[in-house]
């Protein structure tokens, strides 16, 4: 069962943005950058499969040298290998281009099965997963809570309004891991010490056979601006049962929302 | 700009998100000059067609078929069928499970990019301008779709109102050419949660409940108080992480992001990464024995007070105002 594991590496969720003075980029100077939150769901899944059947388990992520703190981090949760997707020419890759990059690289690695996270935070796009998935040509399941493997079919529960689709697949597949699926484990100290001493394989877009040229984003950024701050609100004053019913009022007669 | 919207429905019924989204593509057929259609898949789902057209359908490819009885992969070739057949130059879906699920199996397939969670656009003669939140509505992207180069959006749920604007909505059987080897991932069965409450991704109202909830027997409190506001339980990461309630009620940056007409924080200090998923809620208001609390911040009304006195007595406020009439 070999495992490749797409992981991102992204601002922690405590990130305070600022607009940068271009008005197109944020400025995240100080932002803890980390192994996205969901995906640490998907790197324990990973080790979960191999621990019971066996093969290796590969972290991928496309980013810049800094990167590779994320694709550490896996390591020492116990993946076997690593791969930095890094070039020039991948720094504007939106979630299409993103995903191209991706299936290249898994085109290149046998797999039986791809994990990765619900979304990345940050970018919030949620589109990764399923993107692969077609571009590979096999099916992908998004937002799973919960997995069981028979031979090669996946049982899947996903998250949906109200409720839970219980998805049946079969392998190769794309699951993309929500919270719930399992709890992650923290590294070892043995496991982060022998993670300093694994290899992290670096591919380029000629590596992948990829032209720079043809992941041009679909989109133009016109601007990026935090939201307007909320008009200052009210805090009431009196007894609790008064201040209640001028709630309840205020909530019916003056903002109308119940 | 010819505008295709994916119509959701489950159990016969269309979603209102989808309403919401042919209204979105009605308003831009109608700004830069095209037409404005729905594809409509599913089993038995004819009756539907009118609330498309009512909502801006000229036309609708329905793909009435027991291939698509459950959601699976044939959705994607169906709605890419569609997209073909239309000449669409945008494609427009809700961002719900199933939409955000599949429209990226769409656009993947027809080579085009997708932008995510739309809450705002902005259509002239030719152009069209959407603005998305990033970081959880930490901040707003605004982009444009290169020239001349069709597109895909999902929508926001319970951004955009439904507006009536009655097209012809014609049937067009769509051809869509599924074969059962086509379908790799299928949908079983929906599991539906217990009780009667909504999930916050979809209520209007939403009741959250945070540390100050102490424990997960007192989530009672707050179920009763959304019963009769017809809303929804959410709750924050520090609850779910406690193990108090369920993932599928976490409101914020690693849980859901939320624009309900009311929001109701008890007991929820208001966390950088809680207050990212909320604080574009139309309303907001704040229950909080600490008035330090950094959710007084974004809140429109307030009490400092014991959230497990306050509430109580504003589900018994709400009863009497609504047998008040």
């Amino acid at each position: 069962m070999n495992v490749l594991v797409f992981i991102k590496h992204v601002p922690d969720t405590e990130t305070r943005v600022k607009v940068a003075a271009d008005g197109l980029h944020l400025d995240l100077g100080e932002a803890n950058f980390v192994l996205n939150p969901y995906d640490e769901f998907a790197v324990e899944q990973g080790l979960q499969l191999k621990e019971k059947l066996g093969g290796e388990v590969t972290a991928i992520t496309v980013g810049g040298d800094d990167a590779v703190k994320s694709l550490r981090q896996a390591l020492a949760m116990g993946a076997d290998k690593a791969i930095l997707c890094s070039d020039a020419g991948f720094e504007d890759a939106d979630p299409l281009a993103t995903a191209r990059i991706l299936a290249a690289a898994a085109s290149k690695v046998p797999y039986d099965l791809i994990l990765c996270g619900k979304h990345g935070v940050g970018g919030d796009n949620q589109q990764v997963g399923s993107l692969v998935g077609q571009l590979l040509g096999i099916p992908a399941v998004t937002v799973v809570t919960g997995m069981e493997l028979e031979g090669t079919t996946l049982q899947l529960k996903r998250e949906v309004e109200g409720g839970t689709e219980i998805v049946k697949a079969s392998l190769p597949a794309v699951i993309s891991c929500q919270k719930g699926l399992n709890e992650p484990r923290y590294p070892s100290l043995k496991g982060i010490m022998a993670a300093k001493k694994k290899e992290v394989t670096t591919w380029k877009a000629a590596d992948l056979g990829l032209d720079p040229a043809a992941l041009a984003p679909a989109f133009g950024l016109q601007k990026i601006e935090l939201p307007p701050p909320r008009p200052a609100g009210r805090v009431l004053g009196g007894e609790i049962p008064a201040q209640v019913q001028e709630l309840v009022k205020l909530l019916h007669e003056e903002a109308k929302a119940i | 700009m010819n505008v295709l919207v994916f119509a959701e429905q489950r159990d016969g019924k269309l979603k209102k998100a989808s309403l919401e989204a042919m209204s979105v593509g009605r308003e831009i057929a109608d700004a830069t000059g095209g037409s404005a259609a729905a594809v409509l898949l599913g089993q038995g789902v004819g009756p539907l067609v009118e609330g498309l057209a009512r909502a801006g359908a000229d036309k609708v490819y329905v793909g009435d078929d027991a291939i698509f009885a459950a959601y699976s992969d044939a959705y994607g070739l169906g709605v890419g069928k569609a997209a073909q057949a239309m000449g669409a130059d945008a494609l427009v879906f809700s961002a719900t499970a199933m939409g955000k699920d599949l429209a990226p199996k769409v656009t993947a397939r027809l080579g085009i990019g997708l932008l995510s969670d739309v809450t705002a656009f902005s259509a002239a003669a030719g152009t069209v301008s959407f603005q998305r939140p990033i970081y959880a509505g930490k901040a707003f992207a605004t982009l444009v779709p290169s020239a001349g180069k069709p597109f895909g959006v999902t929508v926001r749920p319970n951004v955009f109102p439904v507006k009536e604007n009655a097209k012809a909505g014609e049937v067009v059987s769509l051809d869509h050419g599924v074969t059962p080897g086509d379908l790799k991932a299928v949908v079983e069965k929906i599991v539906t949660a217990q009780g009667e409450l909504l999930d916050v991704a979809e209520a209007d109202v939403i009741v959250s409940g945070g540390r100050g909830m102490k424990g997960p027997e007192n989530y009672k409190i707050l179920e009763e108080l959304a019963k009769q506001l017809g809303g929804a339980v959410g709750a924050s990461r520090a609850a779910v992480d406690a193990g108090w309630i369920d993932h599928s009620h976490q409101v914020g940056q690693t849980g859901k992001v939320v624009s309900p007409g009311l929001y109701i924080a008890c007991g929820i200090s208001g966390a950088i990464q809680h207050l990212a998923g909320m604080s574009s809620s139309k309303v907001i208001v704040a229950i909080n024995k600490d008035p330090e609390a950094p959710i007084f911040k974004v809140a429109t009304y307030g009490i400092v007070g014991d959230l497990f006195e306050v509430v109580p007595l504003m589900t018994q406020a709400v009863k009497a105002m609504k047998a008040a009439g």
